[in-house]
């Protein structure tokens, strides 16, 4: 008769397993990376340097086009303006497309900082826990894998939130944007629908990369500015599809990164399905909110089998969990 | 009786690198180092619930590949492991949830966490709760001598402190059976002492505690364990007490001399009656110490003549005891540096 100790396997305990396994694995995310101040620097401030060099163009943009309609002969677009009233009406599209236009970037700029940090942090991370022999420590402990990257996608999404954050703050007191919210709950939802696709996405590459090795970095740097461009995310995806040839193609194959979908759900939120006379958007709030859904089961889903398939390739080959291997 | 492990027959086989057309053709040599490896050939093993195990083996032996089947990390070619009742590869869960490991020349964790928050990290994915987790934490690191550097982020941390905190994590999670894969591996003498005396007290001071530890110094496996088994090339040896496994060649003789560095030693061998030989250069005092299993006393004329003839010069003739490393030299063949 067996003297250890006697362990639970109720569906309670494994719950509360999971879960404190997700709280553990996104501590060192959320308390260790704010433990290096450096981090203002890099993940608030340099951002928005990014930002601010589109927001000047537009800015430029929308003066170009307040001193045609303010000049003499006071030009509504391709013709004199008939009226007072009619120039009035032209300024305040102007106005209102510029407003739009930079509250885009800024949208945009939260966004990016959330791709940056799956394609670079969540995707390449249980690479570098096999670097640093943590991930064999991982793969021995009883928790459901879901729950490690689970974690880290926790971790991931609260330490970037800070930026986003920042980003947003600036965007509002910087750059004087104004957001209109009329159904709060909806843009929530909309906010964490493409978050959760998001780093679904990238817990499914996590298992991608540490099959891939060195490789995987090359991968990251191919999904980096290309995406920036496809995805939108400094200018409604929508006018991409509206370039006849190449733009509806280039504009689809970005749309399968949550983040595309999910901006475009978000500016029409933030900004009236009116904004850009609404000729931009891609589809309305309901049915990106549905497509988005759809994803973050998706890359749940992909996510789960994928690193339950390198689980099974790394006990069969014993290579993916041990260090320089 | 009760087995905290048990392996039926338990073989490992690495299938080497595969070939690919973009790689540079091998030569003959590395062709050989490409193909198939058994790293475990054929292992049987049973150790008992309480016990302190030792698995004694030189680089390459499969001591590793054995723990990593037996933790869960890696799925046997063929035969058989049971940990705690458990199949390895049908059951792995309640395996899990009763193991721990610890490696010598660890570098988990994280560098921006303090030794604390990282041992309670690991600790949360056993599911322990945190406030048990944390007495846990503070008792052992008074234990260990890590109470000071306990709020310490992980990369100032020394070595020995490094290696402190990860056998605190090993023993955090309430593990019924730890796996020590060279724990002492590279610590000074009071670091690998105080680890030492609490693995031991941990065994033999409550029920149902199982210890297999791997280890380069004999005289660790010595003083700790209560069984050891030599494994080499995938295979076990021997696998009996200390006491017993030095009682098993005390019918032969042990000599160790100190002579002037000597080139050729191939000669040694052939001589009648060196059942076994084994031979570490010291070359900053032009040394070799020699170590020889004999059948008897017999051959010793032959090998003082042999080194004389090589023009050395015989520095010190010693007749010892066996020790544990009498009983790998003479089952291996060699000694483990």
């Amino acid at each position: 008769m067996s003297v250890a100790t006697d362990r639970r396997t109720d569906l309670k305990y494994r719950v509360g397993l999971n879960l404190r396994a997700v709280v553990g694995r996104s501590y060192p995310r959320i308390v260790g990376a704010n433990r290096e101040p450096s981090w203002i620097f890099f993940e608030a401030f340099l951002p928005l340097l990014g930002i601010a060099a589109y927001v000047f163009i537009y800015q430029f943009f929308g003066l170009q086009a307040t001193a045609a309609i303010l000049g003499n002969p006071p030009m509504c677009g391709d013709h004199v303006c008939a009226s007072v009233a009619e120039q009035n009406q032209y300024l305040a599209a102007v106005n209102a497309n510029t407003n739009a236009l930079i509250a885009s970037v800024v949208l945009g700029g939260t966004m990016v900082a959330f791709w940056l940090n799956v394609l670079w942090s969540m995707a390449s991370q249980l690479y570098w826990e096999k670097e640093i022999g943590n991930l064999q420590l991982y793969m021995m402990a009883p928790m459901n894998r879901m729950a490690l990257l689970g974690g880290m996608a926790v971790g991931g999404m609260v330490m970037t939130s800070m930026r986003a954050v920042s980003t947003l703050v600036a965007g509002i007191f910087v750059f004087g944007v104004i957001f209109q919210v009329a159904n709060p709950l909806l843009l929530l939802a909309v906010f964490f629908a493409p978050l959760i696709a998001l780093y679904g996405l990238g817990m499914m590459f996590a298992s991608l990369y540490l099959l891939w090795g060195r490789e995987a970095w090359n991968l990251s740097a191919l999904m980096e500015e290309p995406i920036f461009f496809s995805s939108g995310f400094y200018f409604p995806l929508g006018g991409l599809f509206r370039i006849p040839g190449w733009g509806p193609a280039v504009a689809i194959a970005g749309s399968f990164i949550p983040a595309s979908i999910g901006l475009d759900a978000l500016r029409q939120l933030t900004l009236g399905s009116t904004a850009f006379g609404g000729s931009l958007w891609i589809f309305n709030v309901t049915t990106e909110l549905e497509i988005l859904v759809g994803m973050a089961v998706l890359f749940l889903i992909l996510a789960r089998y994928c690193l339950a398939y390198l689980e099974t390739l790394a006990k069969r080959e014993g290579k993916l969990t041990s260090r320089h291997q | 009786m009760s087995y905290a492990v048990e392996t039926r027959d338990l073989t490992r086989v690495f299938s080497g690198k595969k070939k690919r057309w973009w790689r540079r053709k091998p030569t003959p040599d590395e062709e050989e180092s490409l193909g198939p490896v058994t790293a475990l050939d054929g292992v049987s093993l049973q150790i008992r619930e309480g016990e302190l195990f030792g698995l004694l083996g030189p680089n390459g032996a499969g001591k590793t590949t054995l723990i990593k089947i037996l933790a869960t990390l890696l799925l046997p070619t063929s035969g058989q492991a049971l940990v705690a009742g458990h199949d390895v590869t049908k059951d792995p869960f309640p395996i899990r949830q009763r193991i721990n490991m610890v490696s010598g020349g660890e570098t988990s964790g994280y560098g921006l966490l303090t030794a604390r928050e990282n041992i309670w990290m690991f600790s949360q994915f056993y599911g322990v709760p945190s406030k048990v987790s944390k007495a846990r934490i503070d008792e052992l690191m008074h234990i260990f001598g890590l109470w000071d550097k306990r709020d310490a982020k992980v990369r100032m941390l020394s070595t020995g402190q490094r290696q402190k905190m990860n056998m605190i994590r090993g023993f955090v999670t309430g593990p019924d059976i730890l796996f020590l894969d060279e724990p002492t591996l590279g610590l000074d003498v009071n670091a690998a002492r105080v680890i030492r005396e609490y693995v031991m007290n941990w065994v033999r001071g409550q029920a149902g505690k199982t210890v297999l530890l791997t280890s380069h110094y004999m005289a660790e496996a010595d003083q700790m364990c209560d069984r050891i088994a030599i494994i080499d090339k995938g295979r076990i040896l021997a696998c009996d007490t200390p006491a017993n496994l030095k009682r098993m060649i005390r019918t032969e003789t042990t000599f160790q001399l100190e002579v002037d560095t000597i080139r050729d030693t191939t000669s040694f061998m052939g001589l009648q009656g060196v059942k076994n030989f084994s031979h570490k250069d010291d070359i900053s005092k032009n040394r070799s110490h020699l170590t020889f299993i004999l059948e008897d006393e017999g051959p010793v004329a032959e090998i003082l003549s042999s080194i004389t003839s090589q023009g050395a010069k015989v520095h010190s003739l010693q007749k010892s005891e066996p020790t544990l490393e009498d009983v790998f030299i003479s089952m291996v063949g060699r000694g483990l540096d």
